[in-house]
This record gives C-alpha cells, structure tokens and sequence, in this order.
C-alpha cells in the first residue's frame, strides 16, 4: 500500500546573487496524480526541484514532502525517487553499479537493483559502461533510480528529454499506472504537448512566477479561438458578447474566444446574423502554453533550446 | 535511522563506489611499481655507497653502514616517492563527485552531507592503508631481495624496521585524507591534481631544500607535510642520508619525534576537511 505524499512548495523565493531565480512561488501535487511543471528553460523549473529535493537551500520559503524537508525523513530514498538530470553518472561505472551503491547508501533491498533495470528495459545493458549509453538509455536509468526505493512520490526534471517516440509512449504509460497506484508524480518539461497526454494538473512557471496552476482541463478551456464575420458585424458582436464571449474586432473579421465554433453558429442564427465567415483558429494547448510563457517585451516565448535547464 | 546507521551505509557505498571503478587499481599498480623500481635502485645505491666508505678507510676497521639505517632507507620508499597516490585517491575521491555530476545522486541517497564527507573520510583512510600495503609490497618485496644479493642485512626481524613498516601505513592512510581535504575544498578536479603533483613533485622538495639553509627556517621546514612525514615514519631519503654518511654534519634542528610528525599531519588534514565542511560541503549541489 503507498503512503499518500503530497508534495507541497510554499511561498519559495530563491536568489542567486543579483537574480532572483523564485518569487513566492507556490503550488502543490497531489497524490494519485501526474502533475506537469512546465515553463521555459531558466524560467525556474530545476531551481524549484533541486530545493524541494534538499540540493539547494531556498532564500525564503519551504519545499515539503507529507510535510516535512527532504533531508528530515525517515529514508528519503524509499519516501521519493528523483531523476534530475542525464548527466548524473560516472562514465567508468556500470548503470548496475550506479543502482547498487544507491541501494547501499539509501538502505534499499538490493534485489531491487535487478527489478527497476528490467522496469526500464536496461537489464542487457547493465553491466556495461554507462559511457557507452545513449541519452536515452540515460533517461531510462535516471528513472531506475527514482524508482529504486519503490517511492511513494517521483520527481522528474524533462524525463521525456532524449526518449524516442517509443520511449515517449512507454514512459506515459508508466507514469500514468505509477499514478494510478496512489503515487505522486511531479515532471517538469519546457514543451506542454510533450506532457499533455500524461498530466492530470498543470503548473506553469515563467520568471520564476507562477502563471497557472490548475488542472489540464482549466488550461483547455481558454483555448478556443473562432474567426467569424458578417455584413452586419456589430450586430453580431453585440450577440457574442450576450453569449458570454470575448470579441475583438479585427480588419478579417471578429475573433471570438470563449466560445467554440459550433455555439457561436447557434448565436449567430439565434441573432438573426447572416455569417460570411467562421472558421475555428483554437491553435490548441501549446499556443495557450505558449501566450502564457511569452515575454511581454517581444510577444514571443523565451528560447527554448534543449538541455540548458535552470 | 540512526546517525551510525546511516554512516554505516555511506561508508558501504562509498566503498562500493571506489571498487566499481578502475582508477584504484591502476593507481595501485603504479604505487607498486614506481615504489619497488625506486626500491631496488636504493638498495643498489647504499651497497655501492658502503662499498665505497669501506675501501676508503685505510688502515682502519671500515665503519660498517648500519644494516637498520640501510633497510629503513630502502623500505622508505614508499613515503620518499609514492605518496603522491594516497594524496591523487584522496583528491579523486571528492572531486570525481564534482567531474560527473554524481555528488547530485550522492546527497539525494544521503542528503547529511557531514555523513557523506565523514564515510569518504573513512573510506580516504582504509584506501590510504591499503595503498600503504601496496607500496611496501613493493618496496620490501623488490628492496629486500636486492640487498640480501648484494650482502647486505634486509634486517626484517628488527623491530625497528618494522615499526617503520608499520607508521608508514599511518602515513599513507593520513596523506590520502590529506587528499581528500584538498580536493572536497578546491571541487575542481584539475586544479587538484594540478597542485598535487606541482606540491609533491617540486614545491615541497625546494621549499624543504632552502628551509634546510638556515636555522630558523629549518625549525619551520619541519612542519612541512614531507618533513613531518620522515619524522613519522622515522625515515626518508631527505632526513635518512645525514644519517648513512658519518662525515655529513649533524642536522642544525632536532626533528620532530615520530609522534610530532603523525599530529602535525592529522591536523592539516583535520583542517582541510573541516574548512570544506564549513565551505564547499554546505554549498548548493549544482
């Protein structure tokens, strides 16, 4: 039976000399749940796991797990699994010896060793060099060793990070049983759409602010987006915004959002408005992600290049 | 979990850690080897150098070398030259945790990091003893052979000789914590191998040539690491030849006894390990 572990961040604010990396941040995963970090790279990410895990000490605030610090449990290792990085591993050692002094330090049965090699699919390969793994072979390990304490909450720095289509599908699938077994899980990932098939809560960080926190389907709800038009445009914009929508006039037409096309047809109709345009421009969950975590400044999203995470 | 249990197993792992890998043995290949060369070519040395103290004496009984002297110069090798491997296993020990990345997984298996640097201390001190027995390995192993060819007494029953055996285990197992303090404080690994060879290789020798000159420098050369080290061991090519050669003048300063030497190396190292405890040890893990 898992011990339910919520993992809760609290008022966090982390400074590193002049730049402040955390501004009161704030949110929580619950358990039985995947919970998606997302945010640009730099945007505070893997500065809020490393403190929640006991790598990094916060300027003010607190990251607890059922309540209390990483480095205050009883047996951090069997309590929560981290994988924070593929670049964690000697490239002289074994991925089995890696496991194996893990088990050793976190007072873990060692038979567990061998069970989360197979888990991962890297019982062929466990006695080579881990110099000689792919980045996704690496993934695979990272994730044997937040699993090697049989955990009842995983943290997960960009674990889709280097894993092939394949690996994408299998990982989804683990992670979501991993849930539905009463864990917690916490991944981070710059790209929504890499997520969004796994996540059941959404939290969004951009300059170490908090800009979303809810569930995914909270996200999809502001999504929709329909172009419309008509001769008789202030009519018509009158009638959408009775139906609850919001209405900018634009030089092709209005652009409605809150309402879906179908609905804004029936209004149109219902108005007594002769439409001589309506097309849906919802562009989906990632341009939604992406507004959030654009730059004022530029309109546009931060770089997001691989593996310059925070 | 208790604080002992937990140092328990961070030592375990630790120990796991260094057996999983090829750089301690190497690193012992090369102890055994450069220590039993140098060995055998001191052994060569003090015969010729006996031979040639006897032919000089006229007339006169020849002033035989002492048999005990020779050994313990011979088995000293190990301290003269291979020192340099616990210093590197020390240095290594910390430092690879910084090359790698894998200090991250190391405080998430123990995130006290005073249980992590006291298991690595700990380990430093046990690999330190072990390099030790490798040394003599090869400085008894080849050294003595060569003198008993040559004629002369391995004297390996004296207890003198084998109280010198004994401390340089000491002085192994001290100078990889010394290693180890140096390398949990610089983090970097090739600034500390950098400076561990720079030290060993030339710093220290110069420094202990030129504080030899004078007599208030030579009462300070005496707590240089290598000069503690000889009065530890009791023994060293440096400290030991005055001692070989009658005619060579006595030493301006008394050295440190034997027990002087071990604290003042313990406590270089104690303050190594205790300066990155308070510094590096506390810092983020990036």
């Amino acid at each position: 039976m898992v011990t339910p572990t919520p993992l809760t961040i609290d008022s966090l604010t982390k400074v590193y000399g002049e730049v402040t990396a955390l501004r009161d941040v704030s949110f929580a995963a619950a358990p039985g749940r995947v919970t998606g970090f997302l945010g640009p790279n730099g945007a505070g990410k893997t500065s809020t796991l490393r403190i929640l895990l006991g790598l990094n000490r916060p300027t003010a605030g607190a990251a607890l797990i059922d309540g209390r610090r990483y480095r205050d449990l009883e047996a951090p290792a069997r309590r929560v699994g981290a994988s924070l990085s593929a670049d964690v591993f000697h490239p002289g050692r074994s991925g089995r010896n890696h496991l194996l002094q893990l088990a050793i330090a976190g007072g873990i049965d060692r038979a567990r060793v061998d069970h989360v090699l197979a888990q991962v699919g890297l019982t062929e390969a466990a006695r080579r060099a881990v110099g000689g793994y792919s980045l996704g072979m690496r993934q695979r390990l990272g994730l044997a060793s937040a699993l090697l304490g049989d955990p009842a909450a995983l943290v997960l720095d960009e674990p889709i990070n280097g894993l092939d289509p394949d690996g994408i599908r299998w990982m989804r699938g683990l992670l979501r049983s991993l849930a539905a077994e009463g864990r917690t899980v916490l991944l981070s990932s710059h790209v929504l759409s890499e997520v969004q098939q796994t996540v059941d809560d959404v939290v969004v960080i951009r300059h170490g602010r908090i800009v979303f926190d809810g569930t995914l389907e909270a996200l999809e709800a502001g999504t929709s987006r329909v172009r419309v038009d008509a001769t008789d445009r202030a009519a018509l914009a009158d009638a959408l915004t009775r139906a609850g929508a919001t209405v900018e006039p634009g030089a092709a037409g209005l652009t409605v959002l809150g309402l879906d096309a179908a609905r804004t047809g029936e209004v149109a109709r219902d108005a007594g408005v002769a439409l001589t345009h309506l097309s849906d421009e919802g562009d989906g969950l990632e341009s939604v992600f992406l507004a959030l975590t654009a730059d004022e400044a530029t309109g546009t999203a931060p770089a997001a290049s691989e593996g310059s995470a925070a | 979990m208790s604080v002992l249990a937990s140092l328990g197993r961070a030592t375990a792992a630790e120990l796991a850690k260094v057996f999983s890998l090829k750089s301690w043995w190497l690193l012992g290949l090369i102890m055994v080897a450069y220590v039993g060369m140098t060995a055998a070519g001191l052994a060569f040395f003090v015969s010729d150098l006996g031979a040639q103290l006897a032919g000089a004496g006229t007339g006169a009984p020849a002033p035989a070398l002492d048999p005990v002297d020779t050994a313990n110069l011979v088995y000293s090798s190990v301290t003269a030259v291979g020192l340099v491997i616990p210093l590197l296993f020390g240095a290594l020990l910390a430092t690879t945790e910084y090359r790698h990345g894998t200090l991250t997984p190391t405080v998430l298996a123990q995130p006290r990091r005073g249980i992590v640097l006291t298991a690595k201390a700990i380990v430093a001190a046990l690999m330190g003893a072990l390099y030790g027995v490798l040394g003599l390995i090869g400085s008894v192993g080849l050294g003595a052979p060569v003198l008993a060819a040559l004629g002369e007494d391995p004297a390996l029953g004296e207890p003198e000789v084998i109280g010198v055996l004994l401390r340089t285990l000491v002085a192994t197992a001290l100078w990889s914590l010394l290693g180890l303090g140096l390398g949990a404080l610089l983090t970097s690994q090739i600034a500390a191998i950098v400076i561990v060879l720079a030290f060993t290789q030339f710093v220290e020798p110069i420094l202990r040539l030129v504080a030899s000159v004078w007599e208030w420098s030579a009462s300070l050369g005496r707590f240089l690491p290598g000069s503690a080290t000889d009065a530890l061991v009791g023994a060293g090519i440096l400290s030991s030849l005055g001692a070989l050669d009658p005619s060579a003048p006595s030493a301006p300063v008394d050295a440190l006894l034997w027990w002087q030497g071990g604290l003042v190396l313990a406590a270089l190292a104690g303050g190594l390990l205790l300066a990155a405890a308070l510094t590096t040890q506390r810092r983020d893990v990036e």
